[in-house]
């Protein structure tokens, strides 16, 4: 199609727009952190504890020291006198914890020394040369047995390991005070119910694993009293922030860069040990230093997800209306608090109100520290936990009842008149509109049908179940009140000569595609070509600011800080515009952006090329009064609340009778993330994170022994989720805008994650019910599955 | 530590002799020796499959071959696939599709479906999914890297 003077542009929001980040991807022409190669590069290893709890008594570097090739060895308790404790980014009490361990070990991986030498073979062969002499401590293991008063203790100061404890309940949160509500509502709600559900469960221990293991290159410039940091970070400016901190350092004097990252799933939101010793030692031996964590470090030292056990007890009326809610939740967060430990469990207990409405909720937190590697937000972070209780519960509710696990919900579901709605623990769910959702998928999924197959699986003696969930997150994150880092996104839009535009985001991506997406908005904001925007981010020399990519933020947060930007460059090039066409008497308010052109709404005849206007903003002869030259505009968006995506999904599992294992027929997933801007990447998003949450229900868990030692340690114990694992994914959506943000997007990283692990296991338990079984543990280990089936001897 | 051993690896279509330590791995003659750094590391023990490069015209995983033991071997990486201008039709296929999120597991991806296409020009969803089964992918849940085989093998039965 064209226009008198040119092709008519297509809008972009909305279309499948194919990503602008993978020419190079494809090609192995992308830079990640271990592609870095500086002049006089040395290289990092660090010699890690192999037991979980002791104290170190000496360490031996003699010989490491003596190798050809070997710079330094440094020990922790050396190194802490030029680097203090970590800083952490919650308000929680919490021990201190160095980079480098200095007097005692709490997890088998815990960094006690570092060699820097030439090449990493040699580092490597100089760290297992170091010789550690520990007096052995009792490992604390079991996260109830920690508390009990004989147990060893980790922390001085932390009596009976807890780290955090957390108490609220009755009709709400009062807002005036943050105390409970009257409490006594609980205990009457339970009383008067017709049915109460129980159960224990545990929503176990998992390695976030990013296929591109940790990594950083540190670079101090002592001549310019400058630090340069390479970092498989989701965060760059966070990390700046917090190595200045730890270096001495104003946040002028460091440059923070986040390349190509190869997947975060929040892992790499924390800022580690390593990063801040890579600095410091940069610093002492005046040459960049690189280290790149292999695979058996990652399992050990880079954070750990879930870890939640779960004491849940719903009350219901026999029609199904849910009373109320009680849930006692112990978070195991291993050995210390790092950037988000403390706070990660405190999101599941705020979101087991779900969709439902719950009249009266009582919630007790207790944090607890192990001999384990520390936890930290991993996909989810938080809401998949309460949501799988939750969603777990209801569907005993349903089984107690002997009622439709969709009716059940149905009719618990928050009406869609109610929103803004405000749950018991004091969020506010933006807006929603459940039923139509759980609709689809229904239909989508031929529910009756469904159910009609299970039925007559079943008369065939095979193991076969459905299950649903229906969940609701918190994205979006912000606000600044809640995120401690801050939680607006900073953006920026700068119209180049020639028309083209160059825009930085803060919002630094690992594969959420915001080279492509932000660039799509620009193009319809604009209307310019795609191929006429570059979208910058990861480097905090060229984004001014920024807060980074975690808890679904890109588009809700990061998108809108871009459309603000780019609202006002928009403004000044209307300006400008105006400014060529005084002949014409034309005001800025008259124009607008048409097919790379600026022109009087509905009058293309009078009109500017978008470049012509660029082009005059650099050389404007005669300048307009009251304005400055150029075209370069920012904006921090600070979001008023977040934002709560929906969705359904529903799956079938089959079992084997003689070995237990667990295979995964269908999944089917209805999300409602509010606008879309490219169903393409919002459909790769939801696939990803549906394998996330079913690799949780079936596959993945981390494994320590009795002695605290990881069993997991690689992929050849840890099972992640392959191919040939996972069917293909039936997926619809249903759009209900936030009112948030001027997208009106919600954001959709997680959602996948959070609802098909629920889904799954209880289309698991649906599969054992004709055993007696009303609940399994994840993951569905084979053995696990065989022995229920035994345990009622083989015959259901 | 040994004695630098003489090797010579046709890799790309280009002859490289070097002299290396007996215990370098492939993968960091690869990456660090030839700076071809398209082929990555994500596991060191062979189940990821981020590493896999075709060797002598079979997918190997390069973090587990010695480069002395690819010695007179020719070795193609992801740069090479393609093979002059434009893109490999797995490539076209992977960009086409949506098949790759951070782009880590991207390039083992790859060379072990054209080794899979090798073997089986036509290969069913089911087919597909066993191929790739060697190779991780933590983001995609591989069902854009389905369709991004198929399409390649489709491209591929045309041309």
């Amino acid at each position: 199609m064209t226009s008198a003077d040119g092709p008519v542009l297509p809008k972009l929001i909305g279309e499948r727009v194919k990503r602008r980040e993978d020419p190079r991807l494809i090609q192995g022409q992308a830079t990640y952190v271990d592609d870095i190669k500086l002049p006089g590069m040395l290289h990092l290893a660090f010699k890690r504890s192999d037991i979980a709890h002791g104290v170190i008594r000496a360490i031996d570097t003699s010989e490491a020291a003596a190798m050809e090739g070997v710079e330094l060895v440094i020990t922790g308790a050396e190194l802490a006198e030029r680097l203090g404790p970590m800083p952490i980014g919650t308000p929680f009490p919490a021990p201190d914890h160095y980079s480098v361990a200095t007097d005692k070990v709490r997890y088998v991986g815990e960094p006690v020394a570092v060699v820097v030498a030439a090449d990493r073979y040699v580092a490597r062969d100089a760290a297992d040369a170091i010789m550690v002499d520990y007096e052995e401590l009792p490992a604390v293991v079991d996260p109830e047995a920690a508390m009990e008063a004989g147990s060893a203790t980790l922390h001085d100061g932390f009596a009976r390991n807890i780290a955090v404890e957390s108490y609220w309940g009755g009709t709400g949160v009062n807002p005036e005070t943050a105390q409970p509500e009257d409490d006594s509502a609980v205990d009457a709600a339970f009383a008067e119910a017709d049915v109460v559900v129980s159960q224990r469960m545990l929503n176990q221990r998992l390695a976030p694993n990013a296929m591109e293991p940790r990594g950083v290159v540190a670079q101090y410039e002592a001549g310019r009293e400058y630090l340069t940091v390479w970092s498989a970070t989701q965060n760059p400016h966070i990390l700046r922030t917090l190595v200045a901190g730890m270096m001495g350092l104003g946040e002028h004097q460091v440059r923070a860069v986040a390349p190509e990252v190869g997947g975060g799933f929040g892992c790499k939101i924390n800022i580690y040990g390593e990063e801040y010793a890579a600095a410091a030692l940069s610093r002492l031996v005046g040459a960049p230093v690189k280290w790149i964590e292999d695979r058996t470090e990652a399992f050990l030292t880079t954070t750990h997800g879930r870890d939640l056990l779960g004491y849940v007890d719903l009350a219901a009326k026999r029609d199904g209306t849910i009373l109320g809610l009680k849930a006692r939740i112990i978070a195991d967060i291993g050995a210390y608090e790092v950037l988000l430990t403390a706070m990660i469990p405190t999101l599941t207990g705020l979101m087991m109100n779900g969709v439902y409405r719950i009249p009266v909720v009582r919630h007790e937190l207790t944090e607890v520290f192990t001999n384990k590697t520390p936890t930290d937000a991993y996909r989810g972070a938080g809401r998949p936990e309460g949501l799988y209780f939750l969603e777990r519960a209801v569907d005993m509710l349903a089984r107690e009842l002997d009622m439709d696990p969709a009716e059940v919900r149905r009719r618990n579901f928050i009406p869609a008149d109610e929103f803004p709605f405000a749950t018991q623990g004091g969020l506010v769910y933006d807006s929603g509109d459940y039923e139509p959702c759980l609709d689809k998928a229904l239909e989508l999924a031929d529910w009756r049908g469904l159910l009609a197959e299970r039925d007559a699986a079943r008369a065939e003696g095979r193991i076969v179940g459905v299950g649903l969930s229906f969940y609701v997150e918190v994205c979006g994150l912000g606000p600044s009140a809640v995120v401690p880092t801050g939680g607006w996104e900073h953006s920026g839009v700068t119209v180049e000569r020639g028309g083209k535009v160059t825009a930085t985001t803060g919002a630094s991506p690992h594969g959420q595609g915001n080279e492509t997406t932000f660039a799509q908005m620009l193009a319809d904001h604009f209307s310019i070509p795609l191929e006429d925007i570059t979208i910058l981010h990861g480097d905090t020399s060229v984004v001014k600011q920024g807060i980074g990519t975690f808890g679904s933020r890109s588009q809700a947060v990061g998108g809108a800080a871009l459309i603000s930007a780019a609202g006002k460059a928009g403004d000044k090039m209307k300006q400008f515009a105006a400014a060529l066409m005084t002949d014409q008497e034309v005001s800025p308010e008259d124009l607008v952006f048409e097919n790379g052109r600026i022109q009087v709404e509905g009058a293309p005849e009078v009109s500017k090329t978008f470049a012509e206007v660029a082009d005059f903003a650099y050389v404007p002869v005669p300048l307009p009064p009251g304005m400055e030259p150029g075209v370069s505009e920012e904006s921090f968006f600070e979001p008023e609340n977040n934002t709560y995506p929906f969705g359904c999904h529903i799956s079938m599992v089959e079992m084997d009778r003689d070995t237990g294992e667990t295979k995964l027929l269908k999944m089917i997933a209805v999300d409602d993330c509010g606008n879309v801007i490219n169903p393409l990447i919002v459909e790769g998003q939801v696939h990803g994170g549906l394998a996330q949450g079913i690799g949780q229900a079936m596959f993945e868990e981390v494994v320590y022994d009795e002695d605290g030692q990881p069993v997991t340690a690689s992929f050849m114990d840890y099972v992640m989720p392959r191919a040939a694992d996972l069917p293909a994914f039936t997926l619809d959506k249903t759009v209900t805008p936030t009112p948030v943000n001027p997208l009106g997007a919600k954001g959709v990283g997680e959602a996948g994650t959070i609802g098909s692990t629920p889904c799954v296991v209880n289309a698991a338990v649906d599969a054992l019910a004709p055993f007696g079984v009303s609940h399994i543990d994840m993951p569905l280990r084979p053995e696990r599955v065989w022995r229920l089936i035994q345990e009622n001897g083989g015959q259901s | 530590m040994s004695d630098p051993v003489p090797i010579t690896i046709n890799v790309n279509g280009r002859e490289r002799a070097a002299a290396v330590e007996a215990r370098l791995l492939l993968v960091h003659f690869l990456r660090e020796n030839l700076n071809l750094t398209g082929t990555h590391v994500g596991c060191d023990t062979s189940q990821c499959g981020a590493c896999t490069v075709l060797l002598d015209g079979r997918s190997a995983k390069s973090c587990t071959v010695f480069a002395v033991q690819a010695d007179g071997a020719e070795v193609q990486t992801i740069e090479g696939l393609a093979g002059g201008d434009g893109l490999h039709p797995l490539q076209d296929g992977f960009w086409e599709e949506h098949g790759l999120q951070c782009g880590y597991c991207t390039p083992g991806m790859i060379m072990s479906a054209a080794n899979l296409l090798q073997d089986n020009p036509a290969p069913s969803e089911a087919e597909i999914r066993e191929g790739i089964s060697g190779n991780l992918c933590r983001c995609t849940g591989y069902q854009h890297i389905v369709n991004a085989i198929q399409h390649a093998a489709e491209r591929m039965a045309r041309a």
